[in-house]
């Protein structure tokens, strides 16, 4: 472990990165499907700390134990997975509401979209299965919008029939939220260090709930640092996707 | 049994082409810019054929149908290219209003297949409940469990996914034999099994031909995806899935993937990718991608 490494000040993508590995936390022997660099490394710190049961694919067909195929895991079985509940997935979104929905297909009105995008690939199945979290980059009245083009991923307010529809987590750049209000509408639920809960309101487009006292999301500790920094991700590439 | 007087459904690629028609349902196996029957497709590329549905995991396989003209609609959860994600033809299509789309949770789409498969009306999935895929497909229903859940004697309400019936079914394996055994050596299946189950004509192009005694040297009997009951014609097309990767094979070109994905720029852009790779035969393909 090189001190020079670990005295450099935490940066915004490594609060993000322990931010999202929360998002797994208590999870237990499941299927943890990450999309985006740091997803994938809070995954991975998830794991190697508090969550040392998680699995994890190396988004083709293998579980990966470290460098070791633990397991099989072609795309047919991830629904599966899905439909039996063992997973917990953290998307991106284009658009997503005070409600939760989410949006990844296309901008614009679906018969002949401004923008086309993904598609809405499974996330109608995973937010009807098991617990979904997203994952938002630049948070921004964009992204945070008061209605969503194509509903993908279903939010709280078009659930009322889905037995295991669970939103667990919203982390950005800015902040992490949650739905843990008795509306189950969307909840400022920490601001990153230095950011200003007014920053996060002015990046929303939406009235978001604020509680009286908005905490400030938990820094690294040491060991986490060392492992994000010295073995997840050497190169950096966290810094590529929040500067 | 030696097998002898076991067809033999060798074709080539005009042969193929030769069996479909306008207006089909066609699957086409793999995944996204992975293991597509891109040989085959380039057979529909040069072909007079129009009009198609094309089901599909899909990926440049969609692209390329697009920008040729030869879609009405697409039948999908997704359409990428993985390294670069977004298909840029599809999303032409799509923002030009030129391609119709059934768009379904990825899910959906595999129990539509194995619906039609097993020759079942329906199957009941979870995913597309509380979406907008039912907004944007109106025909989808929804169907009741007939059994109690736990205290609600109202049973669970799912959706009916349709069977995806399918007129024929493209799919690229590695190995395959004369009679239709076919064998996959990467690491995922994908759904190729599925499309040819769910389809009246059943295609498999190879990247090799091997006696049917060989093909356990080449992997072991659960690499064994596609067998003779499921297959009607057997093309060996060397490099066929080209872009797309093929492994162990060989990998996606992504150089390629580049200049294909470059093409959507603009319709001069298009016509000199065209003109270059797909006005020439297979080995003239070949040849200009070597």
């Amino acid at each position: 472990m090189t001190g020079q490494l670990l005295t450099r000040e935490v940066t915004r993508a490594e609060v993000c990165v322990v931010a999202c590995a929360e998002a797994w936390r208590g999870d237990g022997e499941i299927l943890a499907s990450p999309m985006g660099v740091i997803p994938r490394l809070g995954a991975q710190l998830a794991r190697l700390t508090f969550a040392p049961d998680l699995l994890l694919s190396d988004g083709e067909a293998y579980l990966l134990d470290g460098d070791a195929v633990e397991g099989w895991l072609p795309y047919r079985s991830v629904f599966g997975v899905v439909a039996s509940g063992r997973r917990h997935v953290m998307m991106g979104a284009s658009q997503l509401d005070r409600h939760g929905n989410q949006n990844i297909s296309c901008i614009g009105d679906w018969q002949r979209p401004a923008r086309q995008l993904l598609g809405v690939r499974g996330a109608p199945g995973n937010t009807a299965n098991h617990p979904t979290s997203y994952w938002v980059p630049r948070h921004s009245p964009r992204v945070f919008t008061g209605q969503v083009d194509m509903v993908c991923g279903v939010g709280y307010d078009r659930a009322a029939g889905l037995a295991y529809h669970e939103i667990r987590r919203v982390v950005t750049n800015l902040a992490v939220l949650d739905f843990e209000t008795p509306e189950r509408t969307m909840r400022l639920r920490s601001v990153h260090p230095g950011v200003r809960v007014a920053e996060v309101v002015a990046a929303t487009g939406f009235a978001l709930a604020i509680p009286g006292e908005v905490p400030e999301t938990r820094e690294p500790s040491g060991p986490e640092l060392a492992l994000i920094r010295e073995r997840l991700d050497p190169g950096g590439a966290r810094d590529g996707e929040v500067p | 049994m030696s097998g002898k007087g076991m067809s033999d459904k060798r074709m080539t690629v005009a042969e193929v082409i030769g069996e479909l028609r306008p207006g089909m349902t066609i699957g086409i196996g793999g995944w996204g810019s992975r293991r597509k029957p891109m040989a085959l497709v380039r057979g529909i590329l040069r072909s007079a054929l129009t009009d198609l549905t094309i089901v599909s995991y899909g990926g440049p396989d969609v692209g390329l149908l697009i920008a040729a003209g030869k879609v009405r609609r697409v039948v999908c959860g997704f359409v990428s290219l993985d390294s670069i994600p977004l298909e840029p033809h599809f999303r032409l299509g799509r923002e030009r209003g030129t391609v119709e789309l059934t768009e379904l949770d990825e899910g959906m789409l595999y129990w539509g297949l194995l619906a039609a498969a097993h020759r079942l009306p329906f199957l009941p999935i979870r995913a597309g409940l509380g979406s907008d895929v039912m907004r944007v497909n109106p025909s989808l229903r929804t169907v009741r469990s007939p059994y109690p859940d736990g205290e609600d004697a109202d049973g669970e309400e799912l959706v009916a996914m349709p069977a995806i019936r399918l007129d024929a079914a493209l799919v690229h394996l590695n190995r395959a034999d004369r009679h239709g055994n076919a064998q996959y050596l990467g690491p995922d299946p994908y759904f190729d099994d599925l499309f040819c189950l769910a389809a009246e004509r059943r295609f498999v192009s190879c990247e090799r031909l091997v006696p049917t005694e060989d093909l356990l040297a080449g992997g072991p009997v659960q690499s064994l995806l596609v067998n003779r009951m499921m297959a009607d014609g057997v093309v060996e097309t060397p490099h066929g899935a080209h872009f797309t990767s093929c492994v162990p094979d060989y990998g996606r070109d992504e150089e390629f993937q580049r200049e294909y994905a470059a093409s959507a720029s603009s319709p001069d852009a298009w016509e000199r990718f065209r003109g270059r790779y797909l006005d020439v035969d297979e080995p003239g393909y070949q040849e200009a991608v070597s």
